[in-house]
């Protein structure tokens, strides 16, 4: 049994909880459901822990779906880089669900609960088989799981408006998929492979034709889409905004991380460097794109009175600093954009706890409900404050830590460099303003009564736990720190 | 005629013909794919585009209304048309440009044709020993790919559930019809010939679905015409008649059993030794007899699944028609 469960770890993996999700929608008895997918969420964390000691002590896995050996059969493939995002999914997704029990029990109908777990488990698997897959049409299946059921979670929520973001996400999500396939389909056809190795193998050969260019960008543009990098975001802040605080969490954290990490796969590992930096100038690109969505985002985020939506538009600026690490196209700055990565999953799962915690007994999260909640939910907000001091970056806190790699990294190129840094560093400005109306208003304003109201402990100990976390992963970091090196250099080496 | 018939859907204001032109456009492409000899694509976007979409789409209507409406009443849309025009030109030029490269039509050695195909035609006959090479490649070599489908299916299903409202069915609520086929069932010669259909088309799914090892068809289609059988018999003969035979619970529970059927198989592989879905593994003394044993139980957890989903998603469309007043309240709206 246990020898089974060892050799076959890849793929459970995703099994566990993309099998865990039809009984889960059979049970349909609250308490027995949210049980099955915690245990499976959890299962599949301890499994990511395991996939990641294994890579990092033995290499790169290799895995095949039905005993085909790639490239006639599906290969899930386990390098450095996606054990670390397995990990921080499947980690988030544990916190998560912690959270979820209560949280959901004020806001979505009772009867809907089960299919709420289904919805969940099934996203959670759709994401981690994009992370771990090693073949590119797989990776669209999977894709298409996670976003269908983050369509469904999103509409869950109580304001009607929820419907709409839902709708939007879903129209701009379904063209962002189709580019994607169109891409996939155009690489097809000119190498006749699919497997991502046996993809780059093949790709230098036909590397100069048109279609391959085509390729290159219908995927490009699809996954910006996917990881709402400006100016493709417009359906971020309302899919965040109106969905249930569980359901934010869960996307904020992971979703478009993992969307961010399937553009690293396709950018460095199967067209490699030198032709998506040096053919194409995705660089320039990037870099202007990411600044901007620093800048703009912040902004925004500034005179947002919903903070849910603050926090939103935070996410896209936050997107802007990944993808500048990842543009930077050296290994420091692209081991910086995958520890921001982590980091900001972190912060923002963090923060947007929080926020479930005043929604949970003010029924909203405006500017207004959080007037002297600094003296009514000390607990809350003193974790609010530790996230929010994670995205301003300050010192003792993870956000520092991957923002002073990006300037580090961001040194060695002259006069971007300088912009680059100037935008990180007015970014942060920025956010001290925006999470500062939030801090005043919680600490300097009276509030409504003064009876203590703090949130349950099931959903403080989640949030805790991960404002703890970003503030362990601002002084020891190793993991994180090493994780993300290890990934980017395996990145940057060609194929791995 | 597709490019015609897709302009039309654009141009014409009454919904329900543009759901006819949709189901013509489905059915030309249908033909399209046909030609591309893909046969087993075609008999899918025939039962889906051309039969169960536009259903589902006259449903729609019945529950809204017919017309578009000229004059919404929410405020005048601030978008130009600008920008999306220069988007899709872009894309449009973007895909005109990537044909210039591409290996021609029918050219026999596209790379598409030589790398990982001819294993696929050549040793399949040996590995898995079954006629249809598409069943092959879509259950076995990739059959990965297809478990993420049929999962796909299933969170379609889940999703009209959840918007649609769920399970309210135990609270005794009445069953109701779309107000539009209630005339449909006082005529007899319709109730004549879908006597005489109702059971030829369930014959023909199962036809498809175990005959898909050596003709195009498999799981995806039967399990589509199967639900086309008991969509017809909604609409002829209402849902209450329906709900006698099979209970909505039961569909439930048939879409879960289905893709679980497809995820345990594979379950079972491992279990007895091989990789997830080594069909291999099912049978130690004779593997081809393994592959053909997975293979026929992957193929009926599809077809199960996709036929409960198809019902499922249509009772409810189906069965919003009228609303109760206590009814309101509940669902997604």
């Amino acid at each position: 049994m246990m020898e089974v469960v060892l050799a076959n770890l890849p793929a459970l993996q995703v099994l566990l909880p993309l099998l865990t999700a039809p009984i889960c929608f059979l049970v349909r008895k609250n308490g027995i459901a949210w049980l099955l997918a915690f245990v499976a969420t959890l299962g599949s964390f301890v499994v990511a822990i395991n996939l990641f000691e294994q890579v990092s002590n033995e290499g790169v896995l290799s895995y095949t779906m039905g005993g085909w050996e790639p490239p006639w059969g599906i290969e899930y493939r386990i390098d450095e880089l996606s054990a670390f995002v397995l990990m921080l999914v499947s980690g988030i997704a544990t916190v998560t669900l912690a959270f979820a029990r209560k949280s959901i029990a004020k806001e979505i109908a009772p009867q809907s609960f089960a299919l709420f777990y289904t919805a969940l488990l099934l996203c959670l698997a759709g994401l981690l088989g994009i992370t771990i897959t090693g073949d590119a049409f797989n990776l669209f299946v999977f894709l298409e799981i996670s976003s269908l059921s983050s369509y469904i979670l999103i509409s869950f929520g109580k304001d009607n408006r929820a419907l709409t973001a839902s709708f939007q996400y879903l129209i701009m999500g379904t063209i962002g998929a189709t580019m994607l396939l169109i891409g996939i389909g155009f690489l097809y056809m000119m190498t006749g492979t699919l497997n991502m190795a046996d993809l780059a193998a093949r790709l230098p050969e036909v590397m100069d034709t048109n279609t391959v260019r085509a390729a290159f960008a219908f995927i490009i543009v699809g996954l910006s889409i996917k990881l709402a990098l400006f100016p493709l975001h417009i359906w971020l802040p309302n899919a965040y905004g109106y969905a249930p605080s569980t359901v934010t969490v869960f996307l904020a954290a992971t979703s478009t991380k993992v969307a961010l990490y399937a553009l690293l796969r396709f950018i460095f590992t199967i067209f490699g460097v030198e032709f998506a930096f040096g053919e194409m100038p995705l660089q320039f690109i990037l870099i202007f794109l990411s600044v901007l969505a620093v800048f703009s985002g912040s902004l925004t985020a500034i005179f947002q009175t919903n903070i849910k939506h603050v926090l939103a538009y935070s996410s896209i600026a936050q997107i802007g600093y990944m993808m500048i690490g990842v543009a930077l196209i050296s290994v420091a700055g692209l081991s910086a954009g995958i520890l921001h990565m982590f980091n900001h999953a972190i912060m923002k799962g963090c923060l947007f706890m929080a926020l479930g915690c005043v929604y949970y007994r003010h029924g909203s999260a405006r500017i207004e409900d959080f007037k002297g909640l600094g003296k009514t939910m000390p607990l809350t907000m003193a974790a609010f404050v530790v996230g929010g001091l994670g995205l301003i970056g300050m010192p003792l806190t993870a956000g520092f830590i991957s923002k002073w790699y990006l300037v580090m990294a961001a040194l060695e190129h002259g006069l971007a460099g300088a912009v680059i840094i100037f935008s990180v560093l007015a970014g942060s400005l920025l956010a001290v303003a925006y999470i500062w109306r939030v801090v005043e208003a919680a600490y300097f304003q009276a509030p409504g009564n003064d009876e203590k109201v703090e949130a349950p402990m099931a959903l403080l100990i989640p949030t805790w736990a991960l404002a703890l976390a970003t503030i362990y992963f601002g002084i020891d970091t190793q993991l994180s720190v090493g994780a993300a090196t290890q990934a980017a250099e395996s990145l940057m080496g060609g194929t791995p | 005629m597709l490019i015609a018939t897709a302009l039309a859907s654009v141009f014409i204001r009454d919904l329900f013909a543009v759901i006819m032109v949709f189901g013509i456009y489905s059915l030309l492409s249908a033909g399209f794919f046909l030609n591309l000899n893909a046969p087993d694509v075609a008999l899918t976007e025939a039962a889906i585009g051309a039969g169960i979409a536009p259903i589902l789409m006259l449903g729609t209507l019945a529950l809204t209304r017919k017309k578009w409406d000229p004059e919404p009443h929410a405020k005048k849309s601030t978008h130009t048309p600008l920008l999306p025009l220069i988007v899709v030109a872009i894309t449009g030029a973007a895909l005109v440009y990537a044909t210039f490269d591409m290996p021609y039509y029918g050219d026999a050695e596209a790379p598409s044709h030589t790398h990982v195909a001819p294993r696929y035609i050549q040793e399949s006959g040996q590995e898995i020993d079954i006629p249809n090479m598409v069943t092959s490649v879509l259950a076995s070599y990739r059959g990965f790919d297809t478990l993420g489908e049929v999962f796909v299916i299933f969170t379609a299903g889940i999703g009209v559930l959840a918007l649609l409202g769920f399970l309210s069915d135990g609270s005794g609520r009445k069953y109701w019809q779309f107000a539009d086929t209630a005339s449909l069932r006082r005529h007899t010669v319709l109730h004549v010939i879908a006597k005489i259909l109702i059971p030829l088309i369930l014959l023909y799914a199962f036809y498809v679905q175990f005959h898909g090892d050596y003709s195009p068809g498999g799981g995806f289609q039967a399990g589509v015409i199967f639900a086309t059988a008991f969509i017809l018999y909604t609409m002829i003969s209402g849902l209450q008649a329906v709900y006698k035979i099979i209970k909505p619970e039961l569909i439930y529970w048939t879409m879960a059993f289905g893709v679980m059927l497809y995820g345990v198989t594979g379950l079972v592989a491992m279990f007895m030794g091989g990789d997830y879905l080594d069909y291999n593994a099912l049978d130690h003394h004779d593997p081809i007899h393994g592959q053909h044993m997975g293979i026929l139980l992957v193929e009926l957890g599809v077809g199960i699944c996709v036929a409960a989903v198809m019902m499922s998603v249509f009772f409810n469309f189906a069965g919003r028609g009228i609303r109760l007043p206590e009814d309101t309240k509940e669902g997604g709206q």
